[in-house]
């Protein structure tokens, strides 16, 4: 139906290496509700480059998800253009361009580790032997050598996140949407996979984007903060963060640090998203 | 802490054989139900026990008579226990397999219709949902008629249908079979229905963002999704499609079978030849929904269940 040949994409970088991973302009989008139009998004502007760590901050209900959802291909946008990649949303899906990794794992019980992460390359059409050998790398990426022949529910939540993390990098795309992947995990678990992530964005060199609403894990892990605020989601600040590409969780210390972070509260407070 | 040191801490304690102290629950109730049965029968039976001596001009007669009388009657109202054991022993080791008079050969005629009507209606049922999920508008117009089908009562439908099988030939096994498929698909649809649409809306965005073509989806998620939900149906499905076997020899005047079996005895009266039919249609009704689970064990050992 609409399986393009495997060869013509995996492991190719975007479609066009010059474009921005994410340039939207004037994007808006209201969901129709039983109680009426809600307005999830409105008129965002944002461009991203490729390999930038772009975080979406904001509160419950700001569209942060709904914007990765959109540059996702999950959502459409009501009015305004959006460009992944340098082509359409859709034309990105696709083409395969994103590995998405929401906040539950979403394993799929019936089938061992090894064979979730596989998922996506059978869909793909890859053949048992390149599969085999995406599913070694993957899985030792994320530091889960060992746990191929598990069922997700042997595996604790902070590794069955790594798991997902290694499914959606197994195809090799571009770019890495996140969906607060650690929301649900502990803080010591949560700070160790941080410090995983950013070693992955290194070295991987992948664009990744990041919803959370934890302004440490923003201000760490980004090169990007986008700021975002509710009724109507729309972005009130864009902060471009300078710490070096590897970089360990002591920098949370530094002055430099919490002078972003102070930014980044205090356009949330301007956005009036602690009102209610 | 050294076993010695742990029978000191609780000397008086009666240690009884696990095996003994799980199953002594369910014995207990069987002993109670077996007492209360043969009162029952003792005094179902004591009006009629007490006519046919009369009838003999037996005016003499002890309690113990009349108690032994009630359990040993030839056409008793309620059979005892041990009346229905002998006749059910008799009826299934006392003949060839092949003699129609040996129930072993009545189950195996009723057996092979609930096999085909069960393999029929679980895939019709199978069918039937996956057609439902996969287009919403169906369900809408197919369901008033599926819940129809089941409020109409079998026994006014099933004379019908062999009628009408019969005029264009089909005969014995076959009609049976439809008749036992028709009352065991409903239970598979639902299931099935509600299995197909029961994974998280993360595991359908996550095939999209993987641009899953529609049979990726079914195959990979939705159908093993369906599983669980699929087992617990079929057996279910599979009494029932036992149950119209059996309901679907009675009205045909069947020469073979469980269902001819129950109606020969009530026609002559014969109500020990009842009950023992009835405990052969429970014992299959068991092995059934044992093979069924027995199934599900295995398949969900393959798909990675937590034991």
């Amino acid at each position: 139906m609409r399986a393009p040949d495997p060869g013509s994409f995996v492991g190719q970088p975007a479609a066009n290496p010059a474009a921005l991973a994410v340039q939207a302009q004037s994007v808006s989008l209201t969901f129709e509700t039983s109680d009426g139009e809600v307005q999830a998004l409105s008129n965002v502007n944002l461009e991203v480059a490729q390999g930038d760590f772009v975080s979406f901050i904001g509160p419950s209900g700001c569209g942060k998800t709904t914007l990765m959802r959109v540059i996702a291909d999950l959502e459409r946008p009501t009015s305004g253009t959006i460009f992944v990649n340098g082509v359409t949303p859709e034309k990105a899906r696709l083409g395969r361009h994103y590995g998405y990794v929401f906040q539950a794992p979403a394993l799929y019980p019936w089938r061992t580790v090894e064979r979730n992460v596989a998922l996506p390359l059978e869909i793909m059409g890859l053949d048992a032997g390149e599969r085999k050998k995406r599913v070694e790398r993957y899985m030792s990426l994320v530091n889960l050598s060992g746990f191929e022949r598990k069922y997700p529910w042997q595996l604790s939540g902070g590794m069955q996140q790594r798991a997902s993390i290694a499914r959606a990098l197994s195809f090799e795309p571009a770019m890495l949407l996140m969906d607060e992947p650690f929301g649900a995990l502990d803080e010591i678990v949560r700070d160790h996979l941080n410090e995983q992530l950013l070693r992955l964005w290194d070295q991987t060199k992948k664009t990744v984007v990041f919803v959370t609403h934890s302004i440490p894990e923003a201000v760490f892990l980004s090169s990007k903060i986008v700021v975002m605020s509710p009724r109507p989601g729309r972005i009130i600040d864009v902060i471009d963060t300078n710490f070096p590409r590897e970089r360990t969780l002591e920098i949370r210390e530094t002055p430099e640090f919490l002078k972003i972070a102070q930014r980044v509260r205090s356009g949330l407070r301007s956005g009036h998203s602690y009102d209610e | 802490m050294t076993s010695s040191a742990f029978a000191t801490a609780r000397p008086a304690q009666i240690r009884l054989h696990p095996a003994i102290q799980r199953s002594a629950p369910v014995l207990v109730v069987v002993a109670a139900l077996i007492v209360i049965w043969y009162v029952g029968a003792i005094l179902m039976n004591m009006s009629l026990v007490r006519d046919s001596f009369e009838r003999d001009d037996n005016t003499h007669y002890t309690t113990a008579e009349l108690i032994s009388g009630t359990l040993s009657a030839e056409r008793p109202l309620l059979p005892a226990p041990h009346q229905i054991i002998a006749t059910f022993a008799d009826d299934v080791f006392g003949w060839p397999v092949t003699s129609p008079r040996s129930l072993v050969y009545h189950s195996w005629v009723t057996l092979s219709a609930t096999f085909v009507g069960f393999l029929l209606g679980g895939s019709f049922g199978i069918f039937l949902a996956v057609l439902i999920v996969h287009a919403r508008t169906l369900e809408k117009s197919l369901l008033p008629w599926i819940i129809c089908s089941q409020m109409v009562p079998i026994l006014a439908v099933a004379p019908i249908i062999i009628v009408v099988l019969g005029s264009i030939g089909l005969r014995g096994l076959l009609p049976k079979a439809l008749i036992s498929a028709y009352l065991c698909f409903f239970p598979v649809t639902i299931g099935v229905v509600k299995g197909l649409s029961s994974p998280d809306p993360i595991q359908l965005d996550l095939m999209r963002t993987w641009s899953a073509t529609r049979w990726q989806l079914f195959w990979k998620l939705r159908w093993p999704s369906a599983v669980p939900f699929l087992f617990t149906s079929l057996k279910v499905s599979i009494t029932i499609s036992l149950i119209g076997a059996i309901v679907a020899e009675l009205p045909t005047g069947a020469q073979a079978g469980i269902g001819a079996r129950l109606l020969a005895g009530s026609y002559y009266g014969q109500t020990v030849q009842i009950w023992a039919a009835l405990v052969a249609a429970s014992i299959l009704a068991i092995g059934l929904i044992g093979i069924v689970d027995l199934i599900q064990r295995w398949v969900g050992q393959m798909m990675g269940a937590r034991v």
